[in-house]
């Protein structure tokens, strides 16, 4: 048996390796149901039921995966120029605290702008938090991997001590967290009564944009080539470390309109609880998209059904929802065997 | 002569190999021998399945169809396992890369031993290995300082130290690819003389080459490949070397000639230039050098002498420490490769794949790589793809670049179509200036000659060209003059009519008119 390289892949095959992918992972995924003996269609059909089975069902899903869909986003477009930011977390953390910082009235602004503010300041903040990995990456050649990994926690002690100290709320009955996101700074929901709020809409107009700008516009050229062969983007008279620092930018901006989604939308006041992990997350996403923008959004949705209909399982019929967390993690392993798949043919002889 | 010896001296019999990938048939039907005490010379185009026979023989490969047999040491024939390096390697196959697969940190008794010796064992048993290791020098004249790190070693030895690893193995087939592409012509002598030493101590040998000069004079027989098939499977001594570049190309092959042409006026001069090396050296040293118009200035050396810094310098990649570059009588702007496609240069890299193309990416893109950002290809920040597609078209018509289409992925082009691609993009820009790398490193010959068309065909336009070479054949057919690199000194340019390849030889390893400048300084 070996692999030999595929010149050309068929469309059926592009289509059908993905799916056969989340197929075999739930398949795998069924292995500890049926230790924990439980029926495994139920549980697979109470996943379903959880995350679509009903109207609030399929709304607290597209809510799940409207930060998913940022964090997501924020990993492709690094991982895509080689930038590998596994700090989204902390930039999501960073740009909700800007957001919670100018959007609970400290800042008084036209109505009209308030939505658009939190949302550049969040980003901004997302976007200047990266850019310090980025310069120390191009400037001393140190591994961004663990600059941006370990900021994580650092942004994450220094929201504690801000929503600790001068950020917290009088009225928030001793808890830590901030003042609420005034109303006017408040995005709007997209249904009422539910959870899902205009982030969704944002999140998946971001992905169409990263898209065309990976594809079509000069800097994703500047950027493919930078990340696909920096001596040759180098030789050819590309300004790397200007592409490098552009592409932390926006990673990091990404990751901070996540942040701004969860406190201006969702949650409407910033807690250490507002991501479980959104930015880690993110990284699976991608890769499950294979750094495609469009991809990410499907990846996104998946990623967020698996999450949301397994703590409804969870509470029907008590398997732990760590399942969800054991489908995510397999599925990226069989996509990581779908896209050999697609890449080589496989050969017995 | 071993022709005429008897069938069981056969040592290797491959037969009816035949390898597809895909649509492509890189083996067909291929039969081959070799005898005992015999150097075959395996001489081919790119592409024309040279490698992938080798890679079948070695293991790297499974073939579709055919078998391998190869002799015990009593002579008798029997079949390979395929797909296995290690059955190969324990049949007795051994293979010399052409990129060389050592460890530079090891030492080179750790490389040879590398592989050798069972896992399971906590000590390598050195005394042994050495004893047999100073008798295969001895016996084969390879002669290597073992305990020298081969990062230390120069070109020549290492290819010693892969040879003596692949003997202290056992191997009694010696499979050779392209050995003399990094070698002086000295260092190449110095090869043949042990090759023909080895093979009268039994050894076989097949010896993959492009280098028609040299199959002609090591080895007895030829096999030539064309498309996958063998094309022709020769005595040596009953052919010669224009008729078998025909064979293998598969037409006759338009001679290279460099009519004499007056030099215009003086386009670059670098006057007294230092460029930094690796350990605060200084890998060239007040080089100075004059190009003109109607001009090809070829630059001799062993790698490693300079030429690193002196295309670095001419492609932007690095500034120098002192000394100055006057372009058309200006000062331009150095350390920058924008820069200096901005000026007019054209730069061809000595590594095509790695600096000259980003594989991932499409042929049309690879095309535009360094225009990107003129109106041409790219307005308001979006890249014209229809534009670029259509410029990638003409690209691909005028320059031959053989691919699907614009479409293609570059890293699939073989290694001449990439070439092709690389002058495409450089000599479609008219430059004034061509730094020219290793042109024609690893290129077939219909790629060569057609790479030197192109270089002389700028040249008659104006174009002055710096080219770079260890091939002294394509240095002496394309230069007007030529300069020895040698430790980052640079000698002064001689017309090309009044040096040998002797003399070049020479001053490369050091012994020419440079050496009481090198030693007075």
């Amino acid at each position: 048996m070996r692999l030999e390289p595929r010149t050309q892949v068929p469309l059926a095959l592009a289509i059908a390796a993905p799916a056969g992918a989340i197929a075999l992972a739930l398949l795998l995924a069924a292995i500890p149901l049926i230790w924990a003996e439980v029926s495994v269609f139920e549980a697979y059909g109470l996943i379903f039921k959880g995350a679509l089975g009903s109207r609030f069902a399929i709304t607290e899903t597209l809510a799940r995966a409207t930060p998913l869909i940022f964090t997501g986003l924020a990993a492709a477009v690094a991982f895509r120029a080689k930038l590998w930011n596994i700090g989204a977390e902390g930039q999501l953390y960073l740009g909700a605290l800007a957001a919670a910082a100018v959007g609970t009235g400290a800042v008084a602004m036209p109505t009209f702008a308030m939505i658009p503010l939190v949302l550049v300041v969040g980003a901004l903040a997302g976007a200047l938090l990266m850019l310090i990995p980025t310069l120390l990456k191009l400037r001393l050649g140190v591994d961004e991997v663990v600059t941006t990994l370990l900021l994580n926690f650092v942004v994450l002690l220094f929201v504690s001590m801000m929503i600790e100290g001068p950020m917290k709320d009088p009225m928030g009955m001793g808890w830590p967290q901030s003042e609420p996101i005034v109303d006017e700074a408040t995005l709007p929901k997209l249904v009422a009564r539910t959870r899902v709020h205009a982030g969704l809409i944002l999140a998946i107009l971001a992905g169409i944009a990263v898209w065309v700008m990976t594809q079509r516009s000069v800097w994703g050229f500047e950027a493919r080539a930078v990340g696909a062969s920096p001596a040759a983007a180098r030789f050819a008279g590309m300004p790397v470390p200007r592409v490098m620092i552009r592409v932390g930018l926006i990673s990091g901006a990404l990751a901070g309109l996540a942040g701004v989604g969860e406190v201006a939308g969702l949650k409407g006041y910033l807690t250490l609880d507002l991501s479980p992990g959104f930015g880690y997350s993110g990284i699976v996403v991608a890769m499950l998209a294979q750094l495609n923008a469009l991809a990410v959004i499907v990846a996104a949705m998946f990623v967020a059904v698996v999450f949301v209909g397994a703590d409804f399982m969870s509470r029907a019929i008590g398997v732990s929802n760590y399942l969800a967390n054991l489908v995510v993690a397999t599925s990226l392993l069989t996509m990581l065997l779908a896209s050999l798949a697609t890449r080589y043919r496989l050969r017995w002889h | 002569m071993s022709e005429t010896r008897e069938p069981e001296d056969i040592v290797l019999r491959l037969r009816g190999i035949t390898k597809r990938f895909g649509a492509l048939l890189a083996n067909d039907a291929i039969d081959l021998e070799l005898r005992r005490g015999a150097i075959l010379a395996l001489l081919g185009e790119n592409g024309a399945g040279k490698t992938t026979l080798m890679n079948i023989l070695f293991g790297h490969y499974l073939a579709d169809e055919g078998e391998v047999l190869i002799a015990d040491p009593g002579g008798t024939l029997s079949p390979l396992r395929g797909g296995s390096p290690s059955a190969a390697l324990e049949a007795g196959v051994g293979m010399v890369h052409q990129h060389f697969t050592l460890a530079d940190n090891l030492s080179a008794f750790e490389n040879i031993l590398l592989g050798t010796q069972s896992l399971a064992r906590p000590w390598l048993d050195r005394r042994s290995a050495r004893h047999k290791l100073d008798q295969l020098m001895e016996g084969s004249g390879l002669s290597v300082d073992l305990d020298a790190a081969v990062g230390m070693l120069s070109v020549g030895e290492r290819q010693r130290v892969e040879i003596l690893k692949a003997l202290y193995r056992g191997a009694r087939i010696l499979i050779l690819d392209e050995p003399t592409a990094v070698l002086t012509p000295q260092e190449a002598e110095r090869l043949f003389e042990t090759l023909s030493r080895l093979v009268e101590q039994g050894l076989s040998i097949v010896f993959i080459s492009h280098k028609l000069a040299e199959v002609m004079a090591v080895s007895q027989r030829v096999v030539v490949l064309r498309a996958g098939k063998v094309v022709a499977d020769l005595a040596t001594d009953e052919t010669n070397a224009a008729n078998l570049a025909e064979t293998m190309v598969g037409r006759a092959i338009p001679k290279t000639v460099r009519t004499a042409m007056a030099p215009g006026e003086e386009i670059l001069n670098l006057n007294k230039v230092c460029v930094a090396g690796a350990h605060g050296r200084l890998a060239l040293s007040d080089a100075s050098l004059i190009l003109r118009q109607h001009e090809i200035l070829g630059i001799a050396g062993v790698s490693g002498n300079g030429q690193v810094a002196l295309s670095n310098l001419i492609c932007g990649l690095q500034a120098p420490e002192s000394g100055s570059v006057i372009l058309h009588g200006q000062a331009i702007e150095l350390g920058s490769p924008s820069g200096m496609v901005a000026a007019g240069i054209g730069r061809i890299p000595e590594d095509r794949l790695h600096d000259g193309v980003v594989g991932d990416m499409n042929v049309w893109e690879n095309l535009a790589l360094e225009d990107y950002l003129t109106p041409a290809f790219s307005r308001t920040g979006f890249m014209r793809r229809g534009a670029a597609r259509a410029h990638a078209r003409r690209s691909i018509e005028d320059f031959d670049v053989r691919c699907p289409g614009p479409e293609a992925a570059t890293r699939l082009l073989s290694g001449g179509n990439v070439q092709k691609l690389i002058l495409a993009r450089v000599l479609t820009r008219g430059p004034n200036v061509i730094l020219a790398n290793q042109p024609s490193r690893g290129l077939d010959i219909g790629a060569v000659t057609e790479g030197h068309r192109r270089l002389l065909d700028a040249r008659a336009r104006g174009a002055g060209i710096v080219l770079i070479s260890e091939d002294l054949d394509e240095l002496l057919t394309l230069s007007d003059r030529v300069a020895v690199l040698h430790r980052g000194r640079m000698s002064p340019a001689m017309a090309t009519e009044e040096v040998t390849i002797r003399q070049l030889g020479l001053m490369m390893a050091g012994h020419g008119t440079e050496r009481t400048a090198h030693d007075a300084a």
